[in-house]
């Protein structure tokens, strides 16, 4: 009998603590506090076996090995795949050296990505747009020539720009655990690795849109949807339909009466919570042939539901939050009242604090 | 995966020996590991490895065709396209450099007339760059099938393209 | 006359062959090993040694075999690592195809320690002619009833089998190499799990060097202590170094470690001096990916002793004055070497190297090439040195292997001891550019 609850791990994400059950990662737990601790995931992908370890832009410092052994881990190690071990201390967002480290990670991830973005159809809901203006630089180091790839069709429903791919391999684990063929795969090796079939062959079965979906850029995108509209223009409702494929679950993406885009519902992390068949993505885009439940929750920090990236809109990050939320006051009462300056009134300095868990 | 059609390309009767024989080295259900052996006895029998070829290895080893072109392409010494009769593998790493390995390349490309990459009119020489041989102690070296030819210069350079032109 | 553990026999003609390997002593071990040890009791031994991974990591290696997991009814695999590419590094080459059967004594013996049934050479496929060598020796010690079933009515089964790369230096690496074993791109995998633990087939696995294994013949036959008893402190046992470049004798060398750096470059048992008129500038000691070191530096250390060709003492000073001992690949530069042109060079080869898997290594080391060859063909600025420097640092330790590191070190180490000959080549650039045109300015020849 499997009364005995197993023992869980406690956790420390950047001062905050966590309990969980052995065997999580680093990334999960901090997930489980909260999106504000959690590491950005360019390749890893939770629903994708095997995924991970490959971007390292979830890169953290393990301050503390565990309770038993407190050493720190002598480098820096990819939250996604280390599991986390009881008494762990992490350091994401509040050690410079993993922020810098993520700069380096966005630069590297930016020399060869074409700057693309105003004709790009992922472009609102790009990971690594997100990661670029959360933890990159304003401006590139790189002056040599971009690599450029000889176009491949992969068929009627699947666009791929292979100069936007960042290799995360995403796709390949989709087509190996979603698909019951994979004519897809990385070829090459290097910088001059690839994403494609060889011989110029269509991605053709019933699940090989969910490529689109996995992609964290815009380097697989949907045929159907191409240069049809902005995502920040679109209205996604959740809706569903009965379906013998698949469960039916998607959303659907309005602009005014039209439905101009079907995808996979997707979880806060931007992962599908359950994948669809081809007919419901690219041949079912008429109202009539949905059951509407209502509009889709979006994220806070969806481009749809708020400037994003309006420099005057964004947060402090959280590192100045949290010293924030630690504030003391500083005993500096000094007599200045022969200084001639005029005495503010203490409400002056009342003004709320943001708070970290905010 | 089953084909009806025949492939074009199949091993020579003692290939395909060799090749069943290469595949029972491994564990149960482990296959695929003769991939690279397999390709190595491709190129061998083709020169290159051709995709209908690569296509035949895949179902000889029961995967598909994409888990075979994605290891060709990743591994630098199969010819993923056509290649003279003979390949010169030149390498470019430092050590050799240091013996001269430059110049002696020169030398190289100015008697067949052709660079990196590049056959012969007459189909007889390709060249490849290749990376380090692990001869170092032996530079300028280059590599043409199995055989080493070490302590390159000038001279011996012409003395080899001579005899392979036999 | 130093004591030689693998080279004693290797000029004994016709010692590729069985019969003369047997003359020479040859497989004694394995009887040893077979008959009158238990398995634990070789593994005990070869930690007494101390002897470390010969690879370019120097892990111990006694250590590495105790940490391989022993579930009931699964395999355990040994993997022999002779997938040699490091630029500089060509000793396993020299090694197996002159005395092979040193290596399938070290493979029996050893298997037979970690309890391995089946077990793998994975040579690199550039070195067929290689293969062709040690099938048939295996095939010869097959025949004499030191492999197959039953090997010496011990009870004990082995078969090994030799698998030919495809040609990625990657794959010396031993998770990518595990990957190509399964026939797979030779991607690194992600640890943990380690090898030991989840290997070859997900089953428990130990990877080991060519020249390590071929040490645990000698260490069987003479016992842990005696092999302790060898080098120089916790550099124990002999080394093969692989010397090339501007010197008078390149080739492979057993060497006692502990020797000094100076006598192994100018004593006429080994390298023989830097070639007639000439001087010493620089050497790369342990493979390309570990840190160039000026004349001065490698001879000497910073109190004025001289450096030994030993793990601590090269790596003495950290990098800011040292190096590694790694592979034992040694590349001597003269004065007429373009270090600038060089680090270009390297540059490429790991950028051409790179698995492609990771973003750092994927898109740091090109970068680092196209820079490097901007300056080495007169376009560079005086901003691309510091730019290398941070390109180098960030792709540190940051990357899924060691790949990474192996990258950066060569680019982030000519730097930093011969930063003056990259402002020449910025500042100066018709002149740099000049066919065999090198920087003459104030530098440390030996």
């Amino acid at each position: 009998m499997e009364d005995v609850k197993p023992q869980l791990f406690k956790v420390t994400v950047d001062g905050i603590e966590v309990e969980v059950e052995p065997g999580t990662t680093i990334l999960q737990a901090a997930r489980k506090i909260g999106p504000e601790v959690a590491p950005p995931a360019m390749c890893y992908y939770q629903p994708l076996k095997g995924s991970g370890g490959k971007c390292r832009a979830c890169l953290v410092r393990v301050a503390a090995g565990s309770a038993k052994d407190p050493r720190p881990m002598p480098k820096l190690v990819a939250s996604c795949i280390t599991p986390v071990q009881d008494g762990m201390v992490v350091e994401n967002t509040t050690n410079p050296q993993v922020l810098d480290a993520r700069k380096g990670v966005v630069e590297f991830l930016l020399i060869n990505h074409p700057l693309d973005c105003p004709v790009c159809d992922q472009a609102g809901e790009c990971d690594l747009q997100n990661f670029a203006f959360d933890h990159g630089a304003a401006n590139t180091r790189y002056e040599e020539e971009r690599r450029t790839f000889d176009k491949h069709d992969l068929g009627p429903y699947v666009q791929l720009h292979m100069t936007r791919c960042i290799l995360c391999y995403r796709c390949v684990f989709t087509a190996d655990q979603i698909t019951n063929k994979r004519v897809h795969g990385v070829l090459n090796r290097g910088d001059a690795a690839e994403i494609g079939t060889y011989i110029e062959k269509a991605i053709d079965n019933d699940f090989s849109g969910n490529v689109i979906d996995v992609c964290p850029v815009g380097a697989l995108t949907d045929k159907t949807y191409r240069f049809k509209n902005r995502v920040w223009f679109t209205k996604p409702v959740d809706a569903h339909r009965d379906c013998p494929t698949c469960s039916g679950k998607v959303t659907l993406w309005y602009r005014g009466e039209e439905v101009i885009r079907v995808t996979a519902r997707r979880n806060e992390w931007n992962e599908v919570t359950e994948f669809i068949c081809n007919t419901c993505r690219f041949e079912t885009k008429n109202t009539s042939d949905w059951v509407i439940e209502g509009p889709t929750k979006i994220a806070r920090g969806s481009v749809i539901s708020a400037n994003k990236y309006r420099a005057d809109l964004q947060k402090p990050a959280f590192g100045q939050r949290l010293a924030a939320a630690q504030y003391k006051t500083v005993d500096d009462t000094r007599d200045t009242s022969q200084l001639g300056i005029q005495q503010l009134p203490p409400e002056r300095f009342n003004k709320s604090l943001p708070s970290a868990t905010e | 995966m089953t084909t009806e059609t025949k492939p074009t390309i199949q091993f020579t009767p003692d290939r395909l020996e060799k090749a069943k024989e290469i595949i029972a080295r491994y564990p149960e259900g482990r296959q695929k590991s003769a991939l690279l052996p397999l390709l190595h006895l491709l190129q061998e029998q083709e020169g290159w490895t051709p995709a209908e070829g690569m296509d035949y290895v895949a179902g000889l080893l029961q995967i598909e065709p994409i888990e075979v072109y994605e290891v060709a392409t990743f591994y630098t010494m199969f010819h993923i396209n056509p290649v003279g009769k003979h390949v010169i593998e030149y390498c470019r790493t430092g050590p050799c450099c240091l013996m001269g390995g430059e110049e002696v390349y020169a030398h190289l490309r100015q008697r067949l007339g052709i660079e990196a990459g590049q056959t012969t009119v007459d189909g007889q020489f390709t060249i490849k760059e290749v990376e380090c041989l692990a001869a170092c102690g032996m530079g300028p070296v280059f590599q043409v099938r199995e055989k080493y030819y070490t302590n390159l210069t000038n001279e011996r350079v012409d003395e080899i393209i001579d005899e392979l032109s036999k | 006359m130093a004591i030689k553990v693998l080279t004693e026999h290797i000029n004994v003609p016709g010692i590729e062959t069985f019969d003369v390997y047997r003359k020479q002593g040859g497989y004694t071990a394995v009887e040893k090993a077979l008959k009158t040890m238990t398995p634990d009791e070789v593994v005990e031994e070869v930690k007494k040694s101390g002897v470390r991974g010969r690879g370019g990591a120097g892990f111990p290696m006694g250590m590495k075999w105790s940490f391989l997991a022993k579930p009931e009814g699964v395999p355990r695999y040994l993997v022999c690592n002779a997938d040699e590419s490091e630029p500089g590094t060509f000793k396993d080459h020299y090694l197996m195809k002159t005395i092979p059967h040193l290596l399938i004594e070290g493979m029996i013996v050893s298997s037979f320690a970690l309890g391995a049934n089946k077990s793998f050479i994975y040579v690199r496929g550039e070195l067929m002619y290689v293969i062709h060598i040690l099938e048939k020796a295996i095939a010869e010690a097959k025949a004499a009833g030191f492999l197959g079933k039953n090997i010496l009515g011990s009870g004990y089964d082995l078969e090994l089998v030799v698998q030919p790369g495809g040609g990625a230096y990657i794959c010396g690496e031993e998770t990518a190499l595990l990957e190509s074993l399964e026939g797979k791109r030779g991607n690194p995998r992600n640890k943990p799990p380690f090898p030991a633990v989840k290997g070859l087939y997900q089953c428990p696995t130990v990877v080991n060097n060519v020249e390590s294994i071929a040490t645990t013949s000698w260490i069987v036959n003479h016992g842990g202590d005696a092999y302790a008893a060898i080098g120089i402190g916790r550099s124990t046992g002999t080394k093969l170094i692989s010397a090339s470049g501007h010197i008078n004798k390149p080739g492979v060398y057993e060497i006692e470690l502990g020797l000094p750096v100076e006598d192994f470059i100018y004593a006429d048992e080994w390298c023989g001096g830097i070639r007639p008129g000439h001087k010493l500038k620089a050497v790369v000691a342990g493979g390309s990916s570990v840190p160039i070191l000026p004349a001065n530096l490698i001879l000497k250390l910073g109190n004025g002793d001289k450096r030994l060709m030993s793990y601590e003492s090269l790596s003495e000073g950290g990098f800011q004055t040292g190096t590694m001992l790694g592979s034992g690949g040694f590349i001597v530069f003269d004065e007429t070497a373009c270090i600038v042109r060089n680090t270009w060079n390297f540059s490429r080869f790991y950028h051409h190297e790179s698995c492609g898997q990771c973003s750092p290594c994927r898109e740091g080391t090109g970068w680092m090439e196209k820079v490097l060859h901007r300056i080495e063909y007169g376009h560079g600025n005086q901003h691309d040195i510091d730019l290398l420097v941070d390109v180098a640092r960030r792709i540190e330790g940051n990357t899924i292997c060691p790949l990474g590191d192996a990258a950066a070190w060569p680019v982030a180490s000519a730097i930093r001891h011969f930063r003056d000959e990259f402002e020449w080549h910025i500042t100066n650039p018709h002149e740099a550019t000049q066919p065999g045109a090198v920087f003459k300015g104030d530098m440390a020849l030996v």
